[in-house]
């Protein structure tokens, strides 16, 4: 078995193109589910039988906190690999991310106090799980707060690594606040294992909203891997060329 | 620079000659000792300022008041872990020394909770006797504020190592190593209420004991990464 296919990731300007090339087929198919989701959650799925029409927020809610956890793990491990390996393009997918995990978790507590204020009477309440994920906005603060505070990009990619990887600690306790503090959160709705408790009509469109808000990140990323790369490899010949 | 005796290659002997440098350091530049305390007796003191005086109110936050004011002083002490060394080339010397820079800093962030957690979980209880915390649960607290403080000091030299090359260093470690000291608070702050009210309170030590013995194993690696990194 040949590694050229994984070797050529490590080179920018193959990155760069393929990145380019593979954008529109996130991004288009991304579209597609999240309006099918969509229309699926809002439309066609029944109202809750005690929730009523509030719980259709799940659609989005539920897909940006998934995406917060699991574009800080995509960062951690981006961050890990150009750490150990020293590769340039893992360094600049961890650069990518942050802002974007950084969107996400911000959408999900602004849902997440949406759904609280006609659910739970208050906008916000200090449950673990909503601790949580505000201390994971934290976290990707403290990220891009490291990494502009250094000058040189070789030093910040090099210093946000450690922290991405030390702060991968803090994901499972995101994780698992669920099972080990009882509170007003409700349990997950979705599980690998057992049986799910929520309908089918219901379940369908959540989990094509996932696909294409996941897709919808992935299509995000590369526009920004593109831009990441175009500014550190601004000096090069291939840049002019590739822009020429 | 001479080579260093053959007997003291051990890393743990290195380690111990690293604490047993900053020992002695600090104690010839008390303030390092004694701000932190200071600091802590400062924050403590705010809450019957702002809050009330009234000790059945004290009573109730003195757990939280306790930890938010430990957590700060301990954060602020922390800028006395690597800044000095860093200034003066010491650190540099490390890294180049042979030894390894994991068990240096072991040594270093241990002799630092030494000269600010130790003095900390000593002046708790007394702070808590002023919050109206009954003198039964002053060992309590010294437990649990050493333990936390252990596991502070330990996850806050990563941050500490981060920031040594960064600008604006100061609020920014604030904002690395408040959220992943989240823990620590939580257990530390539910242990000393335990303790206060009389009950057992071994099952949140035994976490806090958990993230002790985590932070202890793998913040030196990550903190001598860091190092490294703000010496290139």
């Amino acid at each position: 078995m040949t590694w050229t296919w994984f070797h050529r990731l490590g080179s920018p300007p193959y990155v760069y193109r393929l990145a380019g090339r593979l954008t529109p087929w996130f991004g288009w198919s991304a579209g597609v589910l999240i309006l099918a989701g969509l229309v699926g959650g809002l439309v066609l799925a029944p109202p809750d039988y005690q929730q009523g029409d509030g719980f259709r927020i799940i659609y989005v809610h539920a897909p940006t906190a998934w995406l917060s956890l699991m574009i800080y793990t995509w960062m951690g491990v981006a961050a890990a690999v150009g750490l150990i390996w020293r590769i340039k393009v893992s360094h600049a997918v961890a650069a990518a991310c942050a802002p974007v995990g950084a969107s996400f978790t911000a959408v999900a507590l602004a849902t997440g106090s949406l759904f609280g204020k006609p659910m739970w009477g208050t906008w916000w309440v200090w449950t673990p799980r909503l601790t949580s994920e505000l201390l994971l906005l934290f976290l990707y603060m403290g990220y891009m707060g490291l990494r502009a505070s250094f000058d040189d990009t070789q030093r910040a990619d090099r210093a946000s690594a450690v922290l991405a990887v030390v702060g991968i600690v803090n994901v499972p306790i995101v994780h698992y606040s669920v099972v080990w503090w009882n509170d007003l959160h409700q349990a997950s709705s979705l599980s690998l294992a057992g049986k799910d408790t929520i309908a089918t009509s219901m379940l369908v469109p959540l989990l094509v909203s996932l696909l294409g808000f996941t897709l919808y990140f992935g299509a995000i990323v590369l526009v920004r891997l593109r831009g990441e790369i175009l500014r550190r490899e601004r000096a090069t010949d291939w840049i002019r060329e590739a822009l020429a | 620079m001479s080579p260093p005796p053959a007997t003291l290659t051990a890393p743990l002997m290195a380690a111990r000659l690293v604490i047993t440098r900053d020992l002695m350091l600090a104690f010839r530049r008390p303030e390092q000792l004694l701000q932190p305390l200071a600091f802590f007796v400062l924050v403590t003191m705010l809450f019957p300022l702002s809050v009330s005086p009234e000790r059945t109110t004290l009573r109730v936050i003195a757990p939280g008041v306790l930890w938010v004011a430990a957590l700060l002083a301990a954060l602020l002490a922390l800028d006395f872990l690597f800044r000095d060394d860093a200034q003066d080339g010491t650190l540099e010397q490390y890294a180049l020394s042979g030894q390894s820079l994991t068990w240096l800093l072991l040594g270093k962030t241990a002799a630092h909770w030494v000269l600010t957690g130790v003095p900390l979980s000593v002046m708790a209880p007394l702070m808590g006797y002023t919050l109206g915390v009954p003198a039964s649960a002053s060992v309590g607290i010294m437990l649990t504020v050493a333990l936390g403080s252990l596991a502070l000091s330990f996850i806050g030299s990563i941050g500490a190592a981060l920031t040594l090359g960064a600008r604006r260093g100061g609020v920014l470690l604030a904002i690395l190593i408040l959220p992943l000291a989240a823990p620590i608070l939580i257990f530390g702050s539910r242990a000393t209420e335990l303790a206060i009210r009389g009950e057992a309170y071994l099952a949140p030590m035994e976490l806090l004991g958990a993230i002790v013995v985590l932070s202890f194993t793998l913040a030196p690696l990550a903190a001598a990464a860091a190092v490294r990194i703000s010496l290139e």
